[in-house]
């Protein structure tokens, strides 16, 4: 690590490349999610119950690998009040079917089972949730945005919220374009990556804010690289860190945590770019200048901070 | 002299250590399989008899009691046995009669001195413990006899506005008829009607003094209604159960009539079969003037009171939906009281209303469905039949002393217990058709045994790679990061207990993601005090500059996180608002340690000292 302190990485130099990559990242999410749109789970899209009954009480593991290996997807198995009857819960459109599809498998694995219903059930989140959230998100960047052009300037709150927008559509995206199943974990996930995203932003500009103000040069893209490298080490040790976790989660957690972790994994790299080739890149598209930034001079010393 | 902390900084960070320790201790002791009884009312107490009956009943059936403690006339026996949870329900249902509301519990094991400074565990989620199940069926006859009375009420009112004149109305299933005095009477109001009401199919019946409209609603429109319905109590059920979304249940629809709700642990359920099973209203009428014709009353009995009733006008000026806001508090004398606020149109209604009665007097009506379950005998097989009725009762009847608007308040309520359920029964919006409880059962956690050690142990493996790299790239400033990090995860589970949060597996996987970015201020500080020592300055003034420098740019990395999940959380719903919840416990816990704590801790053992050099 050592040796990234004195090695100095033009990354600006290099900015119309990622504006090209990003680009045709944004461009494959977008395609994906109108052609081939998001693989909504069990939460979002309700499915079939079906209740059974056993003889004597089976290994629940054992009738969830089952059904899974028979291609059913986004199972549930659990125990309904004693320990013979079970309720599976299915993403699987409800056909009157099912029931007997499902009991037949069971009795085939060699259970003695009855069906006690068979039923569909409607999604875990409604209409409500879809609409309050997408406008809560919308006041919140709003919000975000007048918090950053008030702290630091109006060009940085246009960075700050493309990157935020560049980093949830590619997340979006790589979900849509897989087909990995979305369900209400992965919207937990996507928040935090909305989190992470802006928090990482954030501190790049920062640097970007304070070199400015200390450097004497005008050329900006130099001061750019000169901030940005030298919160790199930083970046590495965050996002490496973060990274770890999200690691041992998508490698040992199973199936519950996983889109979880790959939401998160992507959204930390992309959000990490993001801070530097979209964030910082575009600030020099929009001409920032040390105008933009240099206050009168008294505001500035009254600007630094006391620890609490 | 840099470096050091005042005396009162460090009392106050061992006191919000101290009081996280406290809160989160709970956690570490599992809870008891229980069976609860309390009364159904709230006003008949347990006894010794029934207590010692119920003991006894157990004791033949074999099951082993690990403890009966009668407290406020309640009742809980703990067992000592996952598996005789059921079978105990079930006994002591048959010993106690139908004042008595017996259900599962998971009761707590927290030590009564946490339990006194009101110090709870979190609750495990569906996924990792299960919890209970409720099968409700939604009452479709009684929503669209309401539904009905609703439009009979409009129709009435569009009559008299036309001054036509109408004798009586009648509802009978789907069918809503009118009399006329003649026919000429009926076909007048006919054509006026079917205008605004296009939900009916009209049909004449009768001729001269029998004159008879008939309005059977549309096949088209029941089944709409049916899903408004459904749809309108799902909504209602999970801001009922799920206030703070924090609390992880389960609410869908099964079937085209019914609906599961499912709420992980089983804290007091029969609080939960209250809540989710209440389908109080309120209804404003204005009381009868003594000459106002009969067909245009109701009698009503008071609710504390049922030898006193009152006459009140049979068209209602709004009911409970109109409600936008509620809360309870006391009035000037202490009596307990529900403060409301109506929405445009029912502020409209209601001003409407009493603009042009002030003088007269005003109920406010509590209406309850309820079901009672018998069992009989039917062909040597025991059958339950439910009985449902709807309980009518006045709360209050006070003169209109000047035109109300948008807020006013209720009182008249009997405690302040019921005056909190009402408030929360309004604020999360009323059921568009009454429930019944079909099933109660308890549900095993959905996810395999297998799973839950999978996702545990991926979880400790997170944690301990990032200790590890801290350690290694931080060497002793790691040692503080990794203790600030065991004291944030204190805090954060101390403020999730005691905000009543359910932890689910992926819930413990934010946890850890949350622990494994709050590293990110410790690491900002260290490599600028790096930064800060190979420019050439002292360990000492160092150490200051890394602190302040970093500083700003956390705050605002982490205001600007935290406006988001503020915003997130007064908007959002369900999962968004509960996810809202613990993203800012943790800004606000990681703020606190990475910040504070630290500090405190290289002030401790490096401030004031000649240190030559710096262990970083």
């Amino acid at each position: 690590m050592k040796t990234l302190v004195t090695r100095q990485f033009d990354f600006m130099g290099k900015r119309r490349i990622a504006f090209a990559v990003s680009g045709l990242m944004l461009l494959v999410s977008f395609a994906a999610l109108l052609l081939q749109q998001l693989n909504l789970g069990l939460d979002f899209t309700g499915g079939t119950l079906v209740e059974v009954q056993y003889a004597t009480a089976p290994t629940l593991d054992a009738v969830r690998q089952l059904l899974e290996d028979a291609g059913f997807r986004d199972v549930s198995v659990q125990t309904f009040g004693a320990s013979t009857e079970v309720l599976i819960r299915l993403q699987q459109a409800f056909d009157p079917d099912v029931g007997e599809q499902v009991v037949s498998m069971l009795r085939e694995a060699g259970a003695q089972v009855t069906l006690v219903r068979a039923e569909f059930v409607g999604a875990q989140v409604g209409d409500q949730l879809r609409d309050q959230s997408g406008m809560g998100l919308l006041v919140a960047l709003g919000v975000v945005m007048l918090y950053v052009a008030f702290r630091f300037q109006y060009k940085f709150a246009i960075g700050a919220l493309l990157a935020l927008i560049h980093d949830v559509i590619i997340v979006l995206g790589a979900f849509a374009l897989f087909q990995i199943e979305f369900d209400l974990t992965v919207l937990a996930a996507l928040l935090a990556v909305i989190g992470y995203s802006l928090n990482d932003t954030i501190v790049v500009y920062d640097r970007i804010r304070e070199t400015i103000r200390k450097s004497r040069i005008d050329d900006m893209p130099a001061i750019f690289n000169e901030a940005i490298n030298m919160t790199l080490s930083r970046t590495l040790a965050t996002s490496g860190t973060t990274l770890l976790v999200l690691l041992a989660l998508l490698l040992l957690g199973g199936d519950m945590i996983e889109g979880f972790a790959i939401a998160l994994i992507i959204g930390v790299g992309v959000g990490t770019f993001s801070s530097i080739y979209v964030a910082s890149a575009l600030l020099l598209t929009v001409h920032l200048d040390r105008e933009d930034l240099i206050p009168p001079k008294k505001e500035a010393e009254d600007e630094e901070e006391q620890l609490p | 002299m840099l470096n050091r902390y005042p005396l009162w900084k460090y009392l106050l960070i061992l006191v919000v250590l101290l009081t996280g320790l406290i809160y989160s201790l709970p956690n570490l002791f599992p809870q008891d399989p229980a069976v609860q009884v309390s009364s159904a009312q709230g006003d008949v107490r347990i006894d010794e008899r029934q207590v010692e009956r119920i003991r006894d009943a157990l004791e033949d059936a074999n099951i082993a009691i690990k403890a009966m403690d009668a407290e406020d006339g309640r009742l809980l026996v703990r067992l000592d046995d996952d598996d005789d949870q059921l079978d105990a329900r079930d006994l002591i249902t048959e010993v106690l009669d139908e004042d008595f509301v017996v259900a599962l519990n998971l009761a707590e094991s927290t030590p009564s001195w946490l339990e006194s400074l009101s110090a709870s565990p979190m609750t495990l989620g569906l996924d990792l413990r299960g919890g209970v199940h409720f099968l409700l069926e939604v009452d479709m006859a009684a929503a669209l006899e309401q539904r009905l009375e609703v439009n009979a009420s409009a129709m009435r009112e569009t009559l008299r506005s036309e001054r036509i004149r109408y004798r009586d109305t009648e509802i009978d299933d789907r069918t809503l008829s009118m009399t006329f005095t003649n026919a000429e009477d009926r076909d007048q109001a006919r054509s006026l009607i079917s205008r605004e009401f296009p939900d009916f199919d009209y049909a004449n019946e009768g001729e001269d003094r029998g004159a008879r409209l008939v309005m059977t609603m549309t096949d088209q429109a029941v089944d709409a209604l049916q899903d408004y319905a459904i749809n309108q109590n799902l909504t209602t059920l999970r801001n009922r159960v799920n206030e703070l979304g924090v609390a992880e249940p389960l609410v869908q629809r099964q079937g085209p009539d019914r609906i599961v709700v499912e709420l992980p642990g089983v804290q007091d359920t029969t609080a939960a079969k209250r809540i989710v099973g209440a389908t109080a209203n309120l209804e404003f009428r204005i009381e009868a003037r003594p000459d106002t014709p009969d067909n245009e009353t109701q009698s009503f009995p008071f609710r504390n009171d049922e030898s006193r009733s009152a006459d009140l006008m049979r068209d209602v000026i709004i009911t409970g939906d109109s409600v936008s806001s509620a809360n309870h508090s006391f009035d000037e004398n202490g009596r307990p009281q529900v403060n409301i606020d109506l929405d445009g149109t029912g502020g409209t209604l209601m001003n409407r209303a009493t603009r042009t009665n002030i003088g007269r007097n005003m109920a406010v009506l509590f209406i309850e469905h309820k079901s009672r379950d018998t069992t009989v005998m039917e062909d040597g097989e025991p059958v339950v039949e439910r009985e449902t009725y709807t309980e009518r009762g006045i709360i209050s009847l006070a003169t209109i002393q000047s035109a109300l608007g948008n807020s006013f308040r209720i009182t008249g309520l009997d405690s302040p217990t019921e005056a909190a359920e009402l408030a929360l029964l309004l604020r999360s919006g009323s059921l568009a058709a009454p429930i019944y409880f079909a099933q109660e059962r308890t549900i095993g956690p959905s996810l395999g045994a297998e799973n839950i050690e999978r996702g545990l142990l991926s979880v400790q493996i997170g944690l301990l790679l990032v200790v590890l790299f801290m350690l290694v790239r931080y060497k002793v400033f790691g040692v503080f990061a990794t203790v600030a990090l065991g004291l944030n995860l204190t805090l954060l589970i101390a403020v999730m207990s005691m905000l009543g949060a359910t932890l689910t597996l992926p819930g413990i996987a934010g946890i850890v993601l949350t622990l494994g970015m709050a590293v990110d201020a410790n690491v900002l500080i260290f490599e600028r005090i790096r930064e800060e020592l190979r420019t050439g300055l002292s360990v000492q003034q160092a150490i200051q500059a890394g602190y302040e420098r970093a500083f700003t740019s956390i705050v605002d990395a982490n205001i600007t996180t935290l406006l988001v999940a503020v915003i997130l959380f007064s908007i959002g719903t369900g999962p968004v608002k509960g996810f809202a919840v613990t993203l800012s416990i943790g800004i606000l816990t990681s703020l606190f340690t990475a910040l504070m704590v630290t500090r405190a801790m290289v002030n401790l053992t490096h401030g004031g000292k000649p240190v030559k050099k710096l262990w970083i």
